[in-house]
């Protein structure tokens, strides 16, 4: 089959990563354009060395270009402010389709190993947040087998993998998180925790998942989450338990206090996860980027199976 | 330009820590009012981990922030009612919701390396109409000119204050010198600096008032010490320095002793002191609030607290990181 033509506005970290990914593993997708707004931009000069179309006018940029016809998909890996400005311009398009990487969060939810189906006839998608691709689908393996009261997850990043636009939507991505813990990962109330750590050598992506759950077989739980780990690995090979997992209790007569919740009880459940990158872009301690472009591409590359 | 010296109590709030964050409403408002009698000038309130802390990762409070800071603001006559946010963990909606309720002084803390992830809260806050300090924690991991260049980017963003934070109590007294000395070289004269420190070294008073002689006139302090770790700079000792000193203050010396020593000191159910698990804080340079989540894991895995401590050190873990104490316990386990 013929590959649909893509192109990725921002040309930052998390741009530059998903170029890599499309031209060097896609059979469904072909990058044509890459789009930024700075002139400089690292990526945006590896775009036209690679013979990319480029720009560094915006969207708008693009839009004056021949090559803006046969684009298809649309992949915004800017800020939240800009993909606002960006859907206005596409949404005009009905023959695109915008993959949102940044909180925004126009279009619903996806996690690929969760509800890969939210894509289905729509024309804009969001990917959640880097730290939603790796920490969703652990607490959708506690739901599956039993109800997750509260679900929360710390992502440590190294700080040279965080770009300007991740260090200017620290709070979209907690509140992004959070809220796609509950639509998507299943829990009544989600809290997420994010923290940039600038050791050197730069340390690989760490993330840990507590939920707080009805009491259920931890075998059956353990299992699940096992089963969901190999599914993710399935296109970020770098996603490992780093630990067992871990269970407590909460008795009844020592509840904790969960704000919106108020006291809980029940099995606590700690996950204790490693993601390593591929090293398409910045070194495999970046294993933020490669979840991020990785479930981004692999959801681009769905919509050519189901639409084209 | 000579700025007065402005007392900040954190026993609300860093004070949280040794508690784990278990403050009723009642005593709250009963050492808010006691601070503001003896005529503190700021006190702090929310849980430990600033706005929204409350979690597995850090420990779910008793109460609410919002329950904590209701009704305080209207019974202070001198003190400000300040509140503490931290980017990845509380939001700029949070504070929208502290500033309905009274509080008008934030400070914003980061990573010693990473002040720019608080542009968006400091620009936030001045909007509100707030006092605004940038809080760049961990200082011992950013050498004096790494730390200043921080410090400018938070005055850039609209830092009325910016503090040398010394969260894991590491700091040695020529080394908050030289801290102070490089804020006083880069940032603008009206910039107010400020000074937290914890006694892990024992040196929670001696760092305190060397900053204050490099030209740091925002000093940090609680009563008893109450604070993570081996505590911060304990208030009344401050006092009774700063009037020794003949410097210039609000406070009342005898109402604090009065409160350090009846009010909190019962509160405490591990001391807060300089020990063996406290001061291997200070020594390996470690987030003092990992203090009690490390003493739990050793005691669950069966090691010993100074040897997880070590590691986290080692590991370059930064403030926030409490996950990494089981990650770091369930390895020194896998080791054996």
């Amino acid at each position: 089959m013929t590959k649909v033509k893509v192109a990725i506005i921002g040309s930052g970290n998390i741009g530059t990563d998903l170029m890599i990914k499309i031209m060097r593993n896609s059979d469904y997708l072909e990058m044509s354009a890459m789009v930024g707004i700075d002139v400089n931009s690292e990526g945006l000069a590896r775009a036209q060395r690679m013979g990319y179309v480029t720009t560094a006018k915006g969207l708008g940029g693009l839009v004056e270009m021949p090559e803006w016809d046969e684009i298809k998909i649309i992949f915004d890996a800017t800020s939240a402010k800009a993909h606002y400005h960006n859907w206005a311009i596409v949404e005009k398009c009905a023959d695109k389709t915008m993959i949102d990487l940044t909180p925004a969060a126009i279009g619903p939810y996806l996690i690929p190993t969760v509800n890969f189906d939210a894509g289905h006839n729509v024309r804009n998608v969001n990917m959640v947040t880097c730290g939603g691709q790796a920490t969703i689908p652990m607490v959708a393996a506690v739901n599956r087998i039993t109800k997750v009261h509260y679900g929360e997850i710390v992502a440590s990043i190294a700080s040279k993998s965080a770009g300007a636009g991740t260090r200017a939507n620290i709070d979209e991505f907690t509140a992004t998180t959070a809220k796609a813990i509950e639509k998507v990962g299943g829990a009544d109330k989600g809290k997420a925790l994010i923290i940039l750590n600038p050791a050197e050598p730069p340390v690989v992506m760490r993330d840990t998942v507590f939920t707080l759950s009805e009491q259920a077989d931890r075998e059956a739980i353990k299992a699940s989450i096992h089963k969901m780990v190999h599914e993710v690995q399935a296109y970020v090979p770098g996603y490992n338990l780093h630990q067992e997992v871990q269970f407590d209790d909460i008795p009844e007569d020592k509840p904790v206090f969960i704000e919106d919740l108020g006291y809980r009880y029940g099995l606590k459940t700690t996950i204790l996860l490693q993601v390593r990158g591929a090293g398409h872009y910045l070194p495999e301690y970046a294993g933020n980027l490669d979840i991020m472009t990785s479930a981004a591409m692999r959801t681009g590359e769905k919509l050519v199976k189901e639409n084209f | 330009m000579k700025h007065n010296l402005y007392i900040q109590d954190v026993s609300l709030r860093d004070g949280m820590h040794p508690i784990q964050h278990q403050y009723t409403r009642d005593q709250i408002k009963d050492i808010a009012i006691g601070l503001d009698k003896a005529k503190v000038d700021a006190i702090e309130i929310s849980h430990g981990d600033g706005l929204c802390g409350g979690s597995f990762n850090y420990g779910f409070g008793a109460h609410t922030d919002w329950e904590w800071l209701e009704g305080i603001a209207e019974l202070l006559n001198h003190a400000k009612l300040t509140t503490l946010l931290i980017p990845g963990i509380g939001t700029i909606e949070d504070l929208k919701r502290a500033r309905d309720l009274g509080v008008e002084s934030v400070r914003v803390a980061t990573h010693s390396t990473e002040a720019d992830i608080s542009a968006q809260h400091i620009e936030a806050a001045r909007e509100m109409g707030m006092d605004v300090s940038g809080f760049l924690m961990m200082a011992h991991m950013n050498d004096p000119k790494g730390l200043a260049e921080q410090a400018k980017l938070m005055e850039s963003y609209g830092a009325h204050c910016v503090y040398v934070t010394d969260s894991a109590g590491a700091l040695l007294m020529n080394e908050v010198r030289d801290r102070i000395k490089a804020f006083k070289d880069i940032l603008r004269a009206e910039t107010e600096i400020g000074i937290h420190c914890h006694h892990n070294l024992s040196f929670g008073v001696a760092n305190t008032i060397v900053a204050m002689e490099e030209g740091a006139n925002r000093l940090d302090a609680s009563l008893a010490g109450m604070g993570a770790g081996a505590g911060n700079c304990p208030l009344e000792v401050l006092i009774a320095v700063l009037n020794k000193m003949k410097a210039e203050h609000n406070a009342d010396l005898f109402q604090l002793m009065d409160m350090a020593d009846d009010v909190i000191r019962p509160l405490q159910q591990r001391p807060v002191q300089v020990d063996r698990e406290t001061l291997s804080l200070g020594y390996s340079g470690v987030y003092s609030s990992f203090l009690l989540h490390s003493e739990r894991a050793a005691k669950k895995y069966g090691l010993d607290t100074r040897t997880i401590l070590n590691e986290l050190g080692r590991r370059k873990m930064v403030g926030g990181q409490e996950d990494m104490i089981i990650d770091v316990a369930l390895d020194l386990v896998n080791s054996k």
